[in-house]
């Protein structure tokens, strides 16, 4: 199937209009939060938050309510618990967000088979983009307003606060309380990317269309962009793929965007492996050169 | 009392329940370059953190100007130590100098034409502005610290403190910002400097406060740089005594 066909199956499909929408939002959203991130060396805190959502997302479904409110809850309290345990005891931070992430996880597990059927538990886990409800995408839209909005709002604190914590404090910024709303903000990225990439693989959605953009530019204004670009493109691309060709969507958007880092990892300009390894080989040729 | 920039009473500070700074009292005039002098452990960074309000204290009072220092932070500038900087961090020296200006702009405002200017200014003040569009990774060292002292500068603070600001840099580098920092003197700006040796403590600063957890001596660097007082704060460190001798003589 071509092109052609899935740009004609997008105006013809509405499931797949809102399959779209939903995922772009999502690489917007996830590749805005995910620089902050990456630059603040939390990778690993948004692999064991996306995780900690589960067991939110099934007590939501328990009481009957939007898997959302549950989902931040749950989220929060184990930022908030990683945090106690490393500051509280020898414990050092990649240790208690393990503890952490997998206990939350493990209870998630136990709850949403004794509720559901494991069909439920597998999208959760891995994401179906293309029967996204109508309620979804408008949550979506809603998290990413929120989210674009509180990084515009206070880019200039999160940039000081990420990059010399020391001088913000110094100066009376409320280091903590930016932590935690960056976690909130976190939390609510990855609920918006469950029903397109799921739990399991939200984390790449952070951090690989961050990393890429990472790798291109030394303003940061300019990695926040182009990480939503890049999660952008991921995201349709995947789409195209997951669509054309029956794949599960979450995995295929995953792929694309780990093959654009691929890409930028080899080939960029002053990062590249591929650029640097030439520079040095002209050094080198130059320096031979005057030794004879 | 009326000039005294900064005012310490009876400051207890801990670690984790360990003692780290016991009784520290003294005060500063206005325009003086003073150095936080001591051994390995001796609380120093402690002290410059305590000034900044960045860790909590038992017990004492400090005062900047007469008030407290919550009132005073936006003028209180601070030069990390440059191991404690993300260098691969994707900023140029520019926005670097920049941010700066943050402390007087408040929430929610971005920095406008005039802060630029004022970045500039401060850039070709410490010798940096043909390097402004650079990553600040792509710098020397040396450059690194100007960078961070040219930020310091558009803070527009009564008070500068650098911690550790000479390890590692080259000797122009050293010269531009003492320089800096002696104007700011002349300016009636107050200066701490933490410095490992002693060996250009009577070249570069006005006054000495040499710290062991308590305070062994404050005061003109004539003052502190005897034998016997010094003794008192490195006792039993031998090979620095002789090398304290040396520089002495």
């Amino acid at each position: 199937m071509s092109i052609i066909t899935f740009y004609e199956s997008i105006l013809q499909y509405e499931f797949l209009q809102r399959a779209l929408i939903t995922s772009v939002l999502v690489g917007i959203v996830c590749g805005v939060i995910g620089c902050f991130i990456i630059l603040r060396g939390m990778s690993l805190m948004g692999d064991a938050i996306s995780h900690a959502v589960l067991p939110g997302v099934a007590i939501s479904y328990m009481l009957g309510i939007n898997i959302f409110y549950g989902a931040v809850v749950t989220g929060l309290l184990t930022a908030i618990a990683i945090g106690y345990i490393s500051q509280n005891s020898r414990i050092k931070d990649d240790t208690s967000i393990g503890i952490m992430f997998t206990a939350a996880f493990a209870v998630g597990i136990i709850v949403i088979t004794l509720i559901q059927s494991s069909t439920d538990l597998y999208h959760i886990l891995f994401g179906n983009v293309l029967a996204v409800p109508t309620s979804e995408m408008w949550m979506t839209l809603i998290v990413t307003v929120i989210v674009l909005l509180s990084v515009y709002l206070f880019f200039k604190e999160l940039l000081v606060t990420t990059f010399d914590p020391t001088m913000s404090a110094a100066y009376g910024l409320p280091n903590k309380i930016i932590h935690y709303l960056l976690m909130a903000l976190l939390t609510m990225s990855t609920v918006a990317s469950l029903q397109t990439v799921g739990i399991v693989l939200v984390v790449a959605m952070l951090i690989t269309p961050a990393a890429t953009a990472y790798l291109l530019t030394n303003n940061l204004g300019l990695m926040v962009f182009l990480a939503a670009v890049f999660g952008v493109v991921a995201s349709i691309i995947g789409l195209y793929f997951s669509f054309t060709y029956n794949l599960a969507s979450g995995p295929t958007i995953v792929v694309v965007a780990s093959t654009l880092f691929a890409v930028a990892f080899f080939l960029s300009p002053k990062q590249g492996v591929l650029w640097r390894s030439i520079r040095a080989r002209k050094k080198r040729a130059l320096v031979v050169q005057s030794d004879s | 009392m009326l000039d005294d920039t900064l005012l310490i009473q009876n400051l207890h500070v801990s670690y984790h329940g360990n003692e780290a700074l016991r009784n520290i009292s003294f005060s500063t005039k206005k325009g003086q370059i003073v150095g936080i002098i001591g051994p390995n452990g001796a609380g120093k960074s402690t002290l410059l953190k305590s000034m900044l309000n960045l860790i909590p204290k038992d017990k004492g009072e400090i005062n900047i100007e007469g008030k407290s220092i919550k009132e005073m932070r936006e003028k209180i500038a601070y030069v990390p130590q440059r191991s404690t900087i993300d260098w691969d961090f994707p900023i140029t020296v520019i926005d670097t100098v920049l941010i700066g200006t943050y402390p007087k702009l408040g929430l929610f405002k971005r920095p406008k034409k005039r802060e630029r200017e004022r970045a500039y200014e401060c850039l070709k003040k410490v010798g940096m502005k043909e390097y402004s569009q650079r990553q600040i990774g792509e710098l020397s060292g040396g450059q690194q610290q100007r960078v961070f002292v040219a930020r310091a500068l558009a803070q527009k603070p009564e008070l500068f403190f650098l911690d550790e600001p000479f390890v590692g840099i080259d000797v122009t580098s050293e010269e531009t910002i003492i320089n800096i920092l002696r104007e700011q003197r002349d300016e009636g700006k107050t200066v701490f400097i933490v410095h490992h040796d002693l060996s250009k403590a009577g070249a570069y600063f006005d006054e000495l406060l040499l710290l062991n957890k308590e305070l062994v001596k404050y005061g003109s660097v004539h003052e502190v740089c005897r034998p016997e007082i010094i003794s008192k704060a490195y006792h039993g460190q031998l090979s620095f005594l002789e090398e304290m001798g040396m520089t002495l003589s």
